[in-house]
């Protein structure tokens, strides 16, 4: 919160948006406007620091993919995976097929209900109810009413059972804390494989409407394609993401490449290579450090080939890589890049910053594939497989996944016991914040100028900016126009009925 | 409550992970009865009302706000205080606001070594001049201020009076939805003094479906240097487990992974310290009866301030180092 004595430059006016919302984590816009009510300067800041790094130190490192989710719960999957994928390289073990099986299928489970999360809850609400309609309602509980209840209801599904696959594995549904040095904690039952399989080909069928929703709801609608073509969002920056083997998207193992603004490639990178490859700066107005690559260099806060600026969201995930490893998401890969940029092959980076958001659903539509691929192989349910016991003496290990923000990289040091001395952790959305800071000045630059008024809603098309890259959660608000008939009892410790409430 | 007789409830984060908010979604179909009876006046991470909106709100006007996260800087103690203001009843959510939780674990260390790993002293690090955030910083065009970063993490209790508290990291669905329908329905006080609900007063062990098989602890190990045996507790095959010195609530979830329970639901009932009371469990426990082979055991228990403190540093004798 700014205090009320907070000093603004004489002639200039100050406009807050405190806090940003619908995203996961803390964050203040500060905007100066100029005697003629144009944008002078516009600030992005993140007003908080935990300190993980630091306090991991002393902790025994097996411990840290129970540790290191809770630097954020709304993807504990991805912080438990990157950290486990590191304790792996501590202890140089080497995972047997089913372990690395488990890892991916769970991961890419928690990926769908994620990214379910963001399209319906956070960024969604943006669309379907529109960029400046009723704040009250731009909110899941604003899509449920829109679309209905039974429509609704499938989004809960989608959560309900993703979170439920998530304590079949790990027994938490939020901070699953089955991820060890070595592979899993347990492993999986055929009776669990077979719920799994069931929700997998819910998940299936979930992405696919998923999908047609954002055809029906953004890309049928003139004025929001208008919106993400023409709009004050478009950077030509860097992009970063994983790949596979033959450079399709994988959000769990692989090399990082990052292709510059125009498709070329600048580098591929095993994880412990990552120092070669990125650096973080500091500044003083901000908690959050600013990423950049190494090799092009620090230019400040601005786009194209000269800039170190990159972006690691969904989009750039697309654009690093050459295809999808699953046909569903391989078409729609391929629409997407021809609607965007007129060459179906992907070859040619999408820049236009509100398009994560489609990226992000055919990015949906993969993970949910891929757990139905993974979850239907015969190994999957090995009895032993599912871990080795590690035996070697603990060093140092460098473990990186795509959470969906962005890149995530977990560097430890340990001593001969595993120890932490040192850890150092690069965060998903950390690696957008210098393009998030360039996203939301240009668009107040655009959305703001002289006579224009600046309205709730024009704000609201200011954090749009933002929670393209930043997805994360949702749900709940105000009344829910349907017509299911609810009613809550509420009783006490005995059972008696105390209270009945219906509509 | 408003006109249109419903609730008006709140949800806020402070140092947490939105793990808690997160775990509010978790009571799943539920949701829509609870948006039946209540409207979202104030919730950052889903819903689109600021902090001026929040202050304009006559005092008591929200029924039920629950706040997650420890308090580590400023701006978390002003919105703890307004929030206080503004709600009748105001509940501590989750590990973190009830007992400081794994960020608390930062207390540990001093500020300035916190700000030394994160901005000075890292691999990837590049900050040849040495800055630091500040809490106020003159731009061209006016001050920015960020919030003043404490020494400390604080619970939620220890900067503003609190009437409900839900431990757990996060707290878990069901317990969740059961303080929801207590507050929701009139069926407890709107003022209290800090009682926890949404957990019982047993402890994980009394309900952790492993079987007891009354041995001794006669060697601790670590999760990947060994597969413990299906159905058998933990702890008696030497894995830390702090389920005999853990509230319960949660339903022993942990150990249904095979993995040991990590504490997250805070000291048991009329218990102040969760560490104390798990070297205490640990001393009746130990397959030792000479003092050199009692040690020889405590030997091999690595961190274990950050084990039987994980979440509740805040909260305990040894709160914080200065």
């Amino acid at each position: 919160m700014t205090s009320p004595h907070v000093k603004t430059k004489e002639g200039l006016r100050r406009i807050s948006i405190d806090p940003v919302t619908r995203l996961e984590g803390h964050g203040k816009i500060d905007i100066f406007l100029d005697q003629d009510g144009n944008v002078a300067d516009c600030f992005f800041q993140v007003p908080e620091l935990r300190g993980f790094e630091k306090f991991c130190e002393g902790r025994p490192v097996e411990e840290l993919p129970r540790i290191t989710p809770r630097i954020c719960g709304v993807c504990p999957e991805a912080h438990m995976m990157a950290s486990a994928k590191a304790c792996d390289a501590v202890y140089g073990a080497d995972l047997p097929l089913t372990a690395r099986m488990l890892r991916e299928l769970q991961y890419n489970i928690f990926y769908v209900t994620d990214h379910t999360t963001h399209f319906y809850a956070l960024g969604g609400p943006d669309f379907v109810m529109g960029p400046q309609s009723d704040p009250a309602l731009r909110n899941l509980i604003g899509v449920i009413g829109k679309v209905g209840v039974a429509i609704g209801g499938e989004v809960i599904k989608c959560r309900t059972w993703g979170h439920e696959a998530a304590g079949i594995f790990g027994g938490k549904p939020v901070n699953p804390v089955n991820a060890i040095p070595g592979g899993m904690s347990k492993a999986l039952k055929p009776e669990e494989r077979d719920r799994l399989e069931e929700i997998c080909r819910f998940m299936v069928e979930f992405g696919k409407f998923t999908l047609k929703l954002f055809h029906d709801v953004v890309l049928s609608n003139k004025e929001y394609v208008d919106l993400i073509l023409n709009g004050p969002y478009y950077h030509e920056t860097y992009s970063m993401g994983l790949v596979d083997e033959k450079n399709r998207v994988n959000f769990y193992d692989g090399k990082v490449r990052v292709v510059a603004p125009d498709g070329q490639e600048l580098c591929k990178y095993a994880p412990p290579e990552y120092m070669q490859h990125i650096a973080e700066r500091v500044e003083p107005w901000t908690y959050l450090k600013f990423p950049y690559l190494k090799k092009v260099g620090w230019k400040g806060f601005v786009g194209g080939k000269e800039s170190g600026v990159y972006r690691a969201t969904p989009q750039s995930r697309l654009n690093v890589a050459d295809g999808m490893n699953s046909p569903l998401a391989q078409e729609a890969y391929e629409e997407y890049f021809e609607t965007l940029t007129g060459d179906r092959s992907g070859k040619k980076p999408v820049h236009h910053t509100l398009a994560i958001h489609w990226a992000r659903v055919i990015e949906l539509m993969n993970a949910a594939e891929r757990s139905l691929e993974l979850v239907r192989h015969p190994e999957i349910t090995h009895p032993e497989n599912y871990r080795v016991v590690c035996d070697k003496i603990p060093r140092e290990g460098v473990g990186i996944v795509e959470a969906p923000r962005g890149t995530l990289t977990h560097h430890y040091v340990t001593d001969e016991r595993g120890i932490v001395q040192k850890a150092n952790l690069i965060v998903g959305t950390t690696n957008n914040h210098a393009a998030i800071c360039m996203s939301i000045k240009q668009a107040a630059q655009g959305l703001i100028r002289k006579g224009v008024d600046v309205t709730e809603g024009v704000l609201n098309m200011i954090e749009m900016a933002f929670r393209a890259y930043d997805p994360c959660f949702g749900c709940a608000t105000h009344s829910l126009p349907g017509q299911m008939p609810l009613t809550v009892w509420v009783r006490d410790a005995d059972g008696s009925v105390l209270t009945v409430v219906s509509r | 409550m408003g006109a249109n007789g419903k609730l008006k409830i709140g949800m806020y984060w402070a140092s947490s992970c939105g793990g808690c908010d997160i775990s509010l979604l978790e009571i799943g179909p539920r949701l829509l009865d609870l948006i039946a009876i209540a409207d979202v006046v104030f919730w950052p991470c889903a819903a689109d009302f600021k902090y001026k909106d929040v202050a304009a709100y006559p005092d008591g006007y929200i029924d039920a706000c629950f706040y997650n996260g420890g308090v580590r800087n400023s701006e978390q103690e002003e919105v703890a205080r307004l929030l206080r203001r503004k709600s009748k009843t105001l509940i501590g959510y989750g590990a973190c606001a009830v007992d400081g939780g794994i960020p608390a674990l930062a207390n540990l260390k001093t500020v300035e070594d916190i700000y030394d790993a994160a901005y000075h002293h890292n691999p990837s690090i590049d900050n040849p001049n040495g800055v630091e955030p500040q809490p106020t910083y003159a731009s061209e065009y006016g001050e920015l201020e960020i919030p003043r970063f404490y020494r400390s993490v604080l619970s939620l209790k220890d900067v503003i009076e609190v009437d409900y508290q839900i431990p757990g990291c996060p707290p878990q669905a069901d317990r969740v939805w059961e303080a929801i329908q207590a507050v929701a329905g009139g069926g407890v006080p709107p003022r209290n003094t800090a009682v926890k609900v949404g957990c019982t007063d047993k402890t994980v062990c009394d309900e952790c479906p492993r079987e007891k098989k009354l041995v001794k602890i006669k060697q601790f190990r670590r999760p990947q240097e060994v597969r413990p045996e299906p159905g058998w507790c933990v702890l008696e095959q030497g894995i830390m487990c702090m389920g005999p010195a853990t509230r319960s609530g949660c339903g022993a979830l942990c150990l249904k992974a095979d993995m040991r329970c990590e504490g997250c639901y805070g000291p048991p009932a009329n218990v102040e310290d969760q560490g104390v009371s798990m070297i205490g469990a640990l001393g009746t426990l130990l397959d030792a009866t000479t003092e050199e082979r009692a040690r020889e055991l405590v030997d091999q228990i690595v961190d274990p301030v950050g084990t039987f403190y994980r979440f509740s540093l805040s909260s305990s004798m040894l709160k914080a180092r200065k």
